[in-house]
């Protein structure tokens, strides 16, 4: 494990749920897995005192570094990391938000292509997450099993014959697995059907949430469809129960964009340009207005409307605009007003090259 | 007893949680009903979370008392107790299943609508449980124990918890 870690580096890489390939990548951003496990002769969080937090996370991150199946991890103390650090990792999903805003001694070890990281002293004292561009899930489960395995080999799990995996929540229980995919909708979202969509959704337990998510908004159109259930399914039925319902969504967005394209074309084509003409030329910018005209720019290149930019370019604005991002990349510390003169500068650098004489043409 | 709305026996005894104080509710069938369907609008958003399914499960047949005497129970091991549980929604150790487990049993059926797990198992044995379980107790109980300045004590537990930890790491396969 590196112990000097440079967050740096990773800013300026693109990190594996935005590479914008794999299957249906068009509409599917990510498939995501999520393990809670507990080692076994600890509290849980809630009644840790620092000294338990202590030893779980040191005695953790020995075992982790030890093994030797668990290589090209970068390793971060949490709990010494600046404000900006933390904000960068929970943009790039590294990190929850839980873990950067908790207290205590807490770490996280994120492998260098970004493709999985390991939380210590989450709300369960070891998170395992795999992330895969695109919907991928069978690969991912394949991946996370392997190293939620390597990991046991060492570790005690809290672990009961009935009820399956103990986790601090009971809602996490049994498997501790929670199955994302990340689905950019924002046909659904411009013909109105998104709530339709979602009410379906719960009721067949499956939880919608925003791109960060628990509790946030689905910001640039970027919704994340997980199960709610964890326990009395295996793992492969949990995996087929998000898989199942993808496809469905994929289909409907797909209808409802064939359907603008038909019904509107000239409105469409003048929300997707309009978008790309703000974008190229404001001066000042919030994350959230830049979230919101991405997601028709992004809708635009996928129905051809908008040549010359290709998919990886705007997935990677969508997190580069993030606020701490826009910090580490300019190696300050920016108020929100600085912080939108910088974005709007960054944008423009970006998308003016090729994409604007584009749209001169058109 | 009487039901609050009508002249028939009331069946069934409504703890209310909502407010700053429970409010204890006696009805007949047919006004229980009523009186869960007004609040269903309410309660289909709660169940959403934890708490809110809790709250659900708590809600019918309990007492005040019931309730207040439960609240009270505490795990042996980490110490937390129920009313800690319910009002944050988050258990203290792995043996809260066990201690907890005929109050968690119903809102664990609730939320995942099964009671058994049936997806992968560590590949060594769990037989550990127990010692795993009891250093838990035993750390408690030495930081306890330095609180109260009591050295002699906890030094006996310090001895204890290192002959536990070596019976627990012999006892992996």
């Amino acid at each position: 494990m590196d112990f000097n870690p440079n967050l740096s580096q990773l800013s300026s890489q693109c990190g594996e749920w935005l590479r914008g390939s794999g299957p249906e990548s068009d509409i599917v951003i990510s498939s995501r897995i999520r393990l809670a496990r507990n080692l076994a002769d600890f509290p849980f969080i809630r009644r840790c005192t620092d000294h338990d937090k202590a030893a779980i996370e040191r005695s953790l991150r020995e075992k982790l570094s030890q093994s030797e199946s668990l290589q090209n991890l970068m390793y971060l103390d949490v709990s010494q990391l600046d404000q900006v650090d933390r904000q960068f990792l929970v943009e790039r999903q590294l990190i929850s938000r839980e873990l950067a805003e908790s207290e205590g001694a807490r770490s996280a070890a994120i492998d260098t292509h970004e493709q999985y990281s390991l939380m210590i002293n989450e709300e369960d004292h070891l998170r395992i997450q795999l992330m895969k561009s695109g919907l991928d899930l069978e690969a991912a489960w394949d991946q996370i099993n392997e190293i939620d395995d390597r990991i046991e080999s060492c570790v005690n799990y809290a672990f009961h014959e009935r009820l399956g995996y103990l986790t601090a929540c009971p809602t996490n229980v049994g498997t501790g697995m929670r199955v994302s995919v990340m689905l950019h909708l924002p046909a659904l979202v411009i013909t109105r059907q998104i709530e339709k969509v979602f009410r379906s959704l719960q009721k067949i337990s499956l939880a919608v949430r925003g791109l960060y998510g628990e509790g946030s908004q689905a910001m640039g159109d970027f919704y994340q469809i997980s199960n709610q259930i964890t326990l009395g399914r295996s793992e492969p039925e949990l995996l087929k129960q998000v898989g199942d319902i993808v496809p469905v969504l994929i289909d409907y967005e797909r209808r409802a964009r064939e359907y603008l394209v038909k019904e509107s074309q000239k409105d469409l084509h003048d929300r997707v340009s309009r978008a790309f003409g703000i974008l190229c030329t404001a001066q000042t910018i919030s994350s959230e207005e830049t979230m919101h005209l991405l997601s028709s720019v992004r809708m635009g290149i996928n129905l051809g409307l908008i040549s010359d930019i290709a998919i990886p370019t705007i997935n990677q604005l969508f997190i580069q605009t993030q606020p701490a991002h826009l910090q580490k990349i300019r190696g300050a510390e920016l108020g929100t007003a600085d912080r939108n003169i910088e974005r709007a500068n960054y944008l423009q650098r970006h998308l003016r090259k090729g994409g604007l004489d584009e749209l001169e043409h058109n | 007893m009487k039901c609050e709305h009508c002249e028939k026996p009331a069946t069934f005894h409504i703890t209310e949680l909502t407010g700053s104080e429970p409010v204890e509710l006696h009805l007949c069938e047919d006004h229980a009903r009523q009186y869960l369907s007004e609040n269903e609008e309410e309660t289909n958003v709660a169940s959403n979370s934890l708490a809110g399914a809790l709250a659900q499960q708590l809600k019918l047949g309990q007492t005040a008392e019931e309730l207040a005497r439960l609240d009270k129970q505490a795990c042996p091991i980490c110490g937390i107790t129920f009313f800690e549980f319910r009002n944050h929604g988050r258990l203290g150790c792995p043996h809260d299943y066990v201690c907890f487990e005929s109050e968690l049993e119903p809102l664990i059926f609730n939320i995942h609508g099964a009671s058994e797990h049936r997806g992968k198992h560590p590949k060594r044995s769990v037989l550990g449980a127990d010692l795993q379980t009891r250093l838990i107790r035993l750390r408690r109980e030495l930081k306890e124990a330095i609180d109260a300045e009591n050295y002699e004590e906890a030094s006996k537990l310090r001895d204890e918890i290192i002959s536990t930890e070596k019976q627990a790491e012999g006892g992996k396969s």
